[in-house]
């Protein structure tokens, strides 16, 4: 298997592909899990641009990017999920239209 | 062996102390203890400065500066606390601390009864101060810190008792009035130090001493300078067009009005004229200036105090008069003239204030001459030291006005800026000035009573205040008699005296002191000459037309005001100046300053602005806060918004940078 055959360019254009449907998916979905899901998605899109990067240039800097990434998303995925749960606790859904409190 | 003449900053800081521990501790200090800070403090100032001359006198009257400490040092720029004692100190320091001494001791009687005593003495022990740095100080800044202080301890007494309105006005009138010679004078302050990159007397008249005497018109720098401080003469010593603050300044307690607008304040315009000789007497024009202005004043105040029945606004038009003398004197060169006439005025017209605060103390307040009368024999200390006073400022022989108004008169005629009209303009004034004074005389102490007897207890006024109207009386006998000699053709010892500060700088070819004219004549001739001159028959004069129409015959002031009706309306209402500054000057002001500096100004740009930017920024806020909605969603299309406008402008700066 030689790698080095397929051009950047197609991770690059799947990890825009990847970030694009989270980023609609994050606009445009109502399922507070589905945003969070989209946020993971564009996360890992942007993961996977890294990785591509650090591969072409044949430097560590975009792995080590990957790492910080991987655990701040481990991280936003703890306190994100219990965010979740204690909205769902308090508002009985999980409709992002119905949770509007949070203004001036 | 020089003790208090190396430490002249005793006689000034001694003052200062006693207003300091009376304005801040006398609240609580029985009336004998205010009475002792505050006359201990003067009575110590006084034998100070009577201890200094001494040395100074016995020193060869050499003049002494002293430099205490630097005030301001900016480049060149250089301000010291610097005093300095000659012989036009010595007149000054000896007048000023001696005359408070004997005010502030008539004033222990005069103001026993009032509000705020401990108030009063604090003010008058401060003007001294002020006035003392202002006689002894070296340069010209450290002059114009006097000049200041003693302005605002007259606005401080005049509006003495702050409940009454018109005393809170005249105070004002005072100060805004002189502020605006003021003006003139920080100018001119600025325009000496421009020219001789200094402010220090000496360093000026060195350098002055070298310029050639100017020709007439505006075109030289010592004459427009000249003519700026002198506005601030104008404006201190109230002489046309400022004059009008002096009258009305009257509202305050008579003891102030005795010191301050009589006898020291007033006269600073004179002192600073007196000092700047070597300036002035290189400028003609500026000199002709002020023996113009003092001459008209001399004149015309003389004319409004004909018709004035308030006894101190009387005297008050008097003072103006006779600080018109002044600058007459000091215009045509007779500086030393000038200055004899400064001391003998401060006796006599403090002497006549003081009398007249007896008198209106003796009234119960009533100021009113109508309402007095035959006082002569209720209130005989008063009556005969007030004649005295009135037998000086009349120019009677043998009294003390009569030496200097004479001299002053004799330089206008005989001197070397003499000038014919000036002088004929004194002498008119010099019977005016002897016929409203004896018409006080007649009206106050003469005749029937016309108040009431029985409201009215008339009473002498206690020792503390009649003792300094004696010593006053006798200074004003005796004060002129200096130049007693000179009438016999023999030396001047005032103007000799003085000659040093007037000569050391003077022009060669200027306006020295003259010599002693007419060697030739004999003493008895000289005598005979000077006691029947002009200024003493008007003199006569004024008393036998006063004692015709107020004893004699009393109804011929009434019928003479009937048949020249339009000028005694005229001067009955001293010629409407007030009005004719308040529709020209104050109107318009007013209407100004309400219209375009509040109005439009103040409230439109102003507060326009300030209170636009407030509207701006709190509409702009509501409008923006409704972005902030509440809806989760909103906010997450609000992030990729954002994010995409910082990919944009990270891309748009890399593409600018590569």
């Amino acid at each position: 298997m030689n790698f080095s055959v397929i051009p950047i360019s197609y991770y690059l254009v799947l990890s825009a592909v990847l970030f694009g449907l989270g980023l609609l998916a994050f606009v445009f979905k109502r399922n507070i899990i589905t945003i969070f899901m989209a946020i993971e998605l564009m996360l890992n899109a942007v993961n996977l641009a890294f990785v591509a990067f650090a591969r072409a240039h044949n430097q560590l800097d975009g792995l080590v990017f990957v790492f910080f990434v991987i655990v701040v998303a481990a991280c936003e995925a703890a306190v994100g999920l219990a965010i979740v749960i204690s909205v769902y606790v308090n508002r009985q859904t999980l409709n992002i239209e119905r949770i509007n409190l949070l203004k001036f | 062996m020089h003790i208090l003449l190396d430490q002249l900053w005793i006689i000034i800081a001694l003052p200062l102390v006693g207003s300091a521990i009376n304005g801040l501790l006398g609240r609580k200090f029985p009336k004998p203890v205010v009475n002792t800070v505050a006359i201990g403090a003067l009575a110590l100032s006084f034998l100070c400065a009577l201890e200094a001359v001494r040395e100074f006198l016995a020193a060869g009257q050499a003049t002494v500066f002293h430099t205490y400490f630097t005030w301001i040092h900016a480049g060149i720029f250089q301000v010291d606390f610097r005093l300095q004692m000659d012989q036009l100190t010595v007149v000054m320091l000896l007048v000023v601390t001696f005359v408070s001494l004997l005010v502030h001791i008539y004033s222990t009687g005069y103001m026993a009864h009032e509000e705020g005593y401990y108030r009063f003495f604090s003010y008058l022990n401060l003007f001294v101060f002020f006035m003392l740095i202002l006689v002894l100080a070296a340069n010209v800044v450290l002059l114009f810190v006097g000049w200041e202080g003693v302005g605002l301890c007259s606005y401080l007494l005049v509006g003495f008792w702050f409940l009454k309105p018109s005393a809170i006005s005249a105070g004002k009138k005072a100060f805004i009035t002189t502020r605006i010679g003021d003006f003139g004078f920080t100018v001119g302050i600025l325009l000496l130090f421009w020219t001789f990159k200094s402010v220090d007397y000496v360093e000026i008249f060195k350098k002055a001493s070298t310029m050639p005497v100017e020709a007439w018109g505006l075109g030289g720098t010592l004459t427009v300078i000249c003519l700026l401080l002198f506005t601030g003469a104008v404006g201190k010593s109230a002489q046309l067009p400022l004059y009008v603050w002096l009258p009305d300044a009257m509202e305050g307690p008579t003891p102030v009005s005795a010191l301050i607008h009589a006898a020291t304040m007033v006269t600073a315009g004179v002192y600073m004229v007196a000092r700047m000789n070597p300036l002035f007497s290189r400028a003609p024009l500026a000199l002709f200036v002020v023996a113009l202005i003092g001459a008209l004043t001399a004149f015309f105040a003389a004319t409004i105090g004909l018709l004035q029945t308030d006894i101190k606004k009387v005297l008050a038009y008097s003072t103006v008069s006779q600080l018109g003398y002044m600058f007459l004197a000091c215009g045509v060169g007779a500086y030393a003239s000038g200055i004899f006439h400064l001391m003998t005025h401060a006796f006599f017209k403090g002497l006549l204030f003081l009398a007249a605060g007896s008198v209106i103390h003796a009234m119960g307040g009533d100021q009113e001459m109508p309402h007095m009368g035959g006082l002569r024999t209720k209130i005989p200390i008063t009556f005969w030291t007030m004649l005295i006073a009135t037998l000086a400022i009349a120019g009677i022989p043998g009294f003390a006005g009569f030496f200097s108004k004479d001299a002053i008169l004799e330089a206008a005629k005989d001197g070397p800026n003499a000038n014919f009209w000036l002088w004929l303009l004194g002498v008119v004034a010099a019977g005016m000035t002897s016929f409203y004074m004896f018409r006080l005389i007649f009206l106050t102490f003469f005749g029937k009573p016309r108040y009431d007897e029985h409201k009215v207890h008339v009473h002498e006024s206690p020792y503390n205040m009649t003792g300094p109207l004696i010593v006053l009386a006798i200074l004003s006998t005796i004060g002129g008699w200096f130049a007693a000699p000179h009438l016999v053709g023999g030396p001047d010892y005032f103007t000799n005296f003085l000659h040093p500060v007037f000569a050391a700088y003077a022009p060669e070819t200027g306006t020295a002191v003259s010599e002693a004219a007419g060697e030739a004549a004999s003493p008895a001739i000289l005598l005979f000459h000077a006691l029947t001159g002009w200024p003493v028959i008007v003199g006569l004069l004024g008393l036998a037309l006063a004692w015709w129409f107020y004893i004699k015959s009393p109804d011929t002031p009434k019928k003479l005001a009937q048949s020249l009706s339009g000028p005694y309306t005229l001067i009955h209402n001293k010629y409407y100046v007030d009005e004719i500054y308040g529709f020209l000057i104050i109107q318009p002001l007013l209407w100004i300053s309400t219209n375009v500096l509040w109005h439009f100004v103040d409230e439109g740009v102003i507060d326009g602005t300030v209170n636009g930017t407030a509207r701006v920024a709190r509409e702009t806020g509501s409008h923006v806060r409704e972005i902030q909605s509440g809806n989760a969603r909103s906010y997450a299309t609000w992030v990729v918004i954002g994010g995409a406008g910082v990919t944009v402008l990270m891309l748009g700066l890399w593409g600018m940078v590569r």
